[in-house]
């Protein structure tokens, strides 16, 4: 028997586009964030009410990654801003390539955000680096508090918490502190948001952190 | 789960570094799976299994490794194995800690059978 000793990252070919990505997204002076969660916990949602408060101050973009449908495409369409949506036929998670391909449609020159809202699934797409500037994930109250706990691999790679639904918390058995601390136990560095999608609570703060990390990256524009 | 396109992966890696005339001698392939990788081992193992059937490479088999979780305190120095994926120190309780591993997946190594000799 002789052996190769080779040391090769099974996912170095997504890193490697990963890498241009973000290349292509600093020539551009582009702020890029990864939206990840369950499916459900108000990813689009939240895209919606961002986009509402911040669409005319901010030139924004969307990638929409769904298994199927574009039904999501759709609902931001709506706000009348460049949308495209990566159907993965059955893939939990979107791969830097597919969001690669995707930029092709923008005119990245008129973008200062790109969101690119991930596959519902809080455990594959943890591993795919797409070239974003950060993951922010969601989390909402009527999943249970020790979701954090529960699904540790996603937490690690998020800079930012979006506790989303807390309108429900009077009538589910939720306490977004516990939400809290349990997530700053598996990233003591997270930055935390509460919001509500339905009466807009938080909303504007995460709002103006958005357009403060897309203002900091983008003097020039 | 994603481990069939990681499994192509895999098998992608091994073409890059083994001769076409020599993967019929590949055995072990050593890989090594963190415990937040993102992969189920066993998922894994049936995967590269199933799309390497009937190819060279079907007398070949992962050798997984598993990596655990490892957090380094910075403050007590210490170096502790939390595989439920705290990064919280669990002997002095500081959160000022790097982690160490438990989040790769790399394949390793290539094991070769010796080619025969021809018999005369
Ligand atoms: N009460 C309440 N409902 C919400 C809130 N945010 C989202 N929802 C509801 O939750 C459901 C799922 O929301 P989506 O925004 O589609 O969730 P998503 O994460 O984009 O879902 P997928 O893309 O399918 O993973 C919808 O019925 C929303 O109206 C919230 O803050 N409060
Ligand atoms: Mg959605
Ligand atoms: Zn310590």
């Amino acid at each position: 028997m002789s052996v190769l000793t080779i040391e090769r990252k099974v996912l170095e070919k997504n890193d490697d586009v990963a890498r241009r990505n973000r290349e292509l997204f600093a020539q551009h002076k582009l702020f890029v964030i990864n939206l990840v969660s369950s499916p459900g916990s108000g990813k689009t949602s939240l895209l919606e009410q961002t986009l509402k408060h911040l669409n005319g101050s901010l030139r924004i973009a969307v990638v929409e990654g769904d298994v199927q449908t574009d039904f999501d495409a759709q609902r931001v369409a709506k706000f009348n801003v460049p949308v495209v949506q990566i159907v993965t036929n059955g893939g939990c998670h979107l791969e830097a390539k597919l969001v690669h391909d995707a930029l092709a449609n923008f005119d990245l020159k008129k973008v200062d955000l790109l969101v690119i809202e991930n596959v519902g699934n809080l455990v594959c797409p943890a591993n795919y680096d797409l070239g974003e500037a950060m993951k922010v994930v969601v989390v909402s109250t009527t999943e249970g508090d020790d979701k954090p706990l529960k699904y540790p691999g996603m937490f690690h790679h998020a800079s930012v918490l979006i506790v989303n639904k807390i309108d429900l918390v009077p009538y589910v058995n939720s306490n977004p502190e516990v939400i809290k601390q349990n997530a700053l136990r598996i990233n003591p560095a997270l930055k935390i948001f509460e919001t509500s999608c339905t009466t807009t609570k938080g909303i504007p703060e995460w709002c103006e952190w958005l357009r403060s990390q897309t203002k900091v990256r983008d003097g020039s524009k | 789960m994603h481990e069939l396109s990681i499994a192509e992966n895999i098998v992608e890696i091994i073409h890059q570094h083994v001769d076409e005339d020599r993967l019929r001698d590949v055995r072990a392939v050593g890989v090594k799976v963190g415990t937040y990788s993102g992969v189920v081992a066993d998922s894994l193992e049936f995967s590269y299994q199933a799309i390497t059937a009937a190819t060279p490479l079907e007398q070949s088999f992962l050798a997984l490794e598993q990596i655990s979780f490892v957090v380094e305190c910075e403050e007590c120095n210490q170096k502790l194995i939390n595989d439920d994926g705290v990064t919280q120190c669990s002997s002095c309780g500081s959160f000022k800690t790097k982690i160490i591993s438990g989040r790769e997946l790399q394949v390793k190594d290539i094991e070769l059978e010796d080619v025969k000799k021809e018999l005369v």
